[in-house]
């Protein structure tokens, strides 16, 4: 499976487990990895670069830290000018149907923060209704997010294993291990999203 | 050695005083070595025999300058300048020897005399027309440049003119004095054309393959003398050389010039041989002074005086349709016209060697040598009177087109250069059409050929900012690279209009607050941006992240802009900023930031990048229970 991982992180000054992440998928043999802000420094994305990248590939992976309960600002900027009417959307515009959308965050906000209950109110996943339903307007199949909370010690041994699960990850998918349209992969792949996510 | 020091006394303090009044009064140098040479000629017994022996020594001069301007020929720019060169240029030359030929004949001269009064009239002032081009700033002109090829062609033309005038004597009414001397005297003909076939040869040959190694050697032996003394041996030898075989030392001079124009000796000998051409030309020049007899101006004024105005309309009637077949627009081509009326310094060249052959008397030369200096005199007159004729014609060119007035709320880009371009681009892919001034003639031409409203001028000029609509105008873009003009411009155009928006381009931070007390509204230092960019990637190949880069470029920016505001108020127009504590104590005070962080302490400008994207480093971020 061709496989995209665009990374958006606009401070990459400080080391961080994102960014660890980021490292460990771009070490990953057969896939590609855009860094969104190093890429366009001055926010001038080209539309037709970024679309004819979609279009060679058959799952997205949006990478992110989560910043106020959405994504990085080159991100919003991206999907704006990219996912144009009538090439991701419209009557005519059904260029990435049946493609993937997997969505790799982590959250500084503990799992307890993200509940009913929590200071967040809501669970994770509905934070991220609006990338869902961008998928689903696309026709793009959208994969349980792979989410680690309470990312803000490194050396914490769930941070450790989130960032080798998500290189396992990666390689399994670029090698087609997964069969992603079965309910059993997506079960799995749920699980694994879960196994990171273990608080502090 | 008493006497020759009285005399060098007398030359050089006449040079010295002649040619700071004639510079002052703007007449130039020439004109002050000659009447230096009127006024001490009497006095030292000029015209004895010590003064043909000093005239023969001041040709050097003459010999010198071909060098030089053989030194100067560059290939690629005469090739450039081709068709202006050979057409304009040529048919100049030819045209004019043609029609003086003709009046000199309807005068009673033979066609001898008319040839070589030709001769003098078709050769303009290069020293007088390119120093004034250059003072005012029209060198870059389209008429500047069709008055440099054609200045060019003209020195060129001289040496083919130098060995004709001999040739002329032949069968002349005075009949010849000058006969060639030399090794060739005595030779079969044959065999002289050969020696003097094998002497260019020798002197292209040696010049190309011989000249480079000895001047490196003398250069290693690092005395400056030496070499001097060998760039002056190179010209006296080519000069010695050229004469044995009875050839015009200037062309032989001019030869070498060309086959070194390339070396990497260039500029030394050029620095070397410069000020030794300066003063022989001087004496040349003060040489012909000195033969000018002052009882002929008094006695034949009104010819003389009438003979200069003849040339100059003889030479203006027949540079203005020439400059309309080679399209120089009008303008240009009264720059051209007005410029080149005037006949040169080799004019006494020719009329000193036309003498020699016996072609003239000497007091006809007299009249002709006060007819030519009358006519550079006169130059500075005919500067003025194109500066007047400009005003007119492009307010003529103006009302020919009723489309062209510029509506209300025109946008003005003032200046053409690489910055107004940029702008003028810009501007047009966006779908304004701004009016463009520029004082380059070509540049303006192409734009027309865009349908963009342009206009030649030098947009300095008050009536010509007016004529572009600057009363009405919405925008005004100064993109012109000379600070005191820029300046001068933003305040009359404040001045005709308050509600006009102003940006410039300024040369560095104290033409920033000149332009800002002129009254521009937006000022952008010109190599601000692309130093910071040029900073940015120079970060960024030290391996900083592209975003990272970015934003601290940002923050510089911010940071200097704010001290560049924060002293803007300091500055009062008037006092030089190094006599003015407030704007050093202020200088001091702003950019601490970036001053600090220059100088090593760099907490400041780190925290200020380091605001961005930095969560707390808290479990949670709903803990503020915890924190209170």
């Amino acid at each position: 499976m061709r496989v995209l991982v665009l990374f958006a992180h606009p401070a990459q000054r400080k080391s961080s487990i994102n960014l660890s992440m980021a490292r460990e998928a771009r070490g990953v043999e057969g896939i590609s990895f855009v860094d969104l802000y190093a890429e366009y420094p001055r926010f001038d994305i080209n539309p037709d670069r970024e679309q004819v990248r979609l279009l060679e590939h058959d799952l997205i992976v949006l990478q992110f830290p989560t910043f106020w309960y959405s994504t990085p600002a080159i991100l919003k900027e991206w999907q704006d000018l990219v996912l144009e009417y009538g090439f991701a959307y419209g009557p005519t515009g059904r260029k990435l149907e049946g493609k993937f959308l997997l969505i790799a965050t982590t959250t500084g906000g503990s799992d307890g923060d993200y509940s009913r209950s929590g200071g967040n109110r809501h669970p994770f996943g509905q934070f991220l209704l609006p990338l869902e339903q961008t998928a689903s307007l696309c026709g793009m199949n959208y994969l349980p997010p792979f989410v680690l909370h309470s990312a803000n010690h490194i050396d914490s041994p769930s941070a450790q294993a989130h960032i080798a699960a998500y290189r396992t990850l990666l390689g399994d998918l670029v090698q087609d291990r997964f069969d992603l349209k079965s309910g059993t992969a997506r079960e799995m792949l749920a699980q694994v999203t879960r196994s990171g996510d273990m608080g502090a | 050695m008493e006497s020759l020091a009285v005399y060098a006394f007398g030359y050089l303090a006449a040079a010295v005083v002649a040619v700071i009044i004639s510079h002052r009064i703007g007449l130039g140098s020439v004109v002050g070595y000659i009447a230096a040479g009127v006024i001490v000629g009497p006095v030292l017994h000029f015209s004895d025999s010590a003064s043909g022996y000093l005239e023969h020594f001041s040709e050097f001069g003459i010999v010198m300058m071909l060098f030089l301007i053989g030194l100067e020929i560059d290939p690629q720019m005469v090739w450039r300048l081709r068709t202006k060169l050979v057409g304009l240029g040529g048919l100049q030359v030819l045209a004019t020897v043609i029609a003086v030929c003709a009046v000199s004949a309807a005068f009673g001269f033979t066609w001898q005399q008319g040839v070589l009064f030709g001769f003098v009239a078709a050769l303009s002032s290069t020293a007088i027309v390119l120093q004034t081009l250059k003072e005012r700033g029209l060198l870059e002109s389209d008429g500047g440049r069709s008055s440099f090829a054609v200045l060019l062609f003209q020195d060129l033309a001289v040496i083919p003119m130098l060995a004709l005038i001999p040739l002329l004597s032949v069968g002349s009414a005075v009949g010849p004095q000058h006969v060639t001397q030399g090794l060739l005297s005595n030779l079969p003909a044959w065999a002289s054309a050969i020696l003097t076939l094998a002497t260019v040869a020798f002197v292209v040959a040696g010049g190309h393959f011989l000249s480079r190694p000895v001047f490196r050697m003398i250069a290693m032996l690092g005395l400056r003398e030496v070499f001097t003394a060998a760039a002056l041996l190179l010209v006296v030898g080519i000069a010695v050389l050229m004469m044995s075989v009875g050839l015009s030392p200037a062309l032989g001079a001019f030869l070498a010039g060309v086959v070194l124009a390339n070396s990497e000796f260039k500029h030394e000998l050029e620095n070397d041989i410069e000020p030794f051409k300066g003063l022989l030309l001087g004496l040349f020049f003060m040489t012909i002074g000195a033969k000018i007899e002052l009882r002929v101006l008094f006695e034949s004024w009104p010819f003389i005086l009438g003979a200069a105005g003849l040339l100059i309309v003889v030479k203006i009637a027949v540079l203005l349709p020439l400059a309309w077949l080679f399209r120089l627009r009008s303008s240009a081509g009264w720059l051209l016209a007005l410029g080149l009326a005037q006949a040169g310094e080799f004019g006494f060249v020719l009329l000193s060697i036309g003498e020699q052959a016996g072609l003239l008397t000497s007091s006809l030369s007299s009249v002709a040598v006060l007819i030519i200096a009358l006519g550079m005199i006169l130059t500075p007159g005919l500067f003025i009177v194109f500066d007047r004729l400009v005003v007119l014609l492009d307010r003529r060119d103006i009302a020919k087109r009723p489309t062209d007035h510029p509506d209300e709320g025109t946008i003005i880009v003032a200046g053409l250069g690489r910055f107004g371009q940029i702008i003028t681009r810009m501007l047009l892919a966006n779908g304004y059409k701004p009016v463009v001034l520029d004082f380059r003639a070509d540049v303006v031409d192409n734009l027309r050929k865009f349908g963009i409203q342009s206009f030649f001028g030098d947009a300095g000029r008050p009536d010509l900012l007016e004529s572009a609509g600057v009363g009405n105008a919405k925008l005004l873009v100064v993109a012109i690279d000379d600070t005191d003009r820029a300046v001068e411009i933003v305040e009359h155009a404040r001045r005709a209009n308050t509600r006009l928006k102003i940006i410039v381009r300024a040369y560095d931070r104290l033409h920033h607050y000149r332009l800002e007390h002129a009254g521009a509204d937006q000022i952008v230092r010109e190599v601000f941006a692309s130093s910071v960019d040029t900073a940015g990637n120079a970060l960024q190949f030290l391996g900083m992240h592209p975003y990272e880069v970015e934003k601290r470029k940002q923050l510089f920016v911010r940071e200097d802009l704010a001290g560049l505001g924060k002293m803007a108020p300091l500055f009062d127009g008037v006092t030089p900023v190094a006599d003015n504590p407030d704007f050093i104590a202020g200088f001091n005070d702003i950019g601490k930031i970036i001053s600090n962080a220059m100088l090593g302490d760099r907490d400041a400008f780190e925290e200020a990048v380091a605001r961005g994207w930095s969560p707390p480093e808290l479990e949670s971020s709903h803990s503020r229970s915890k924190k209170r």
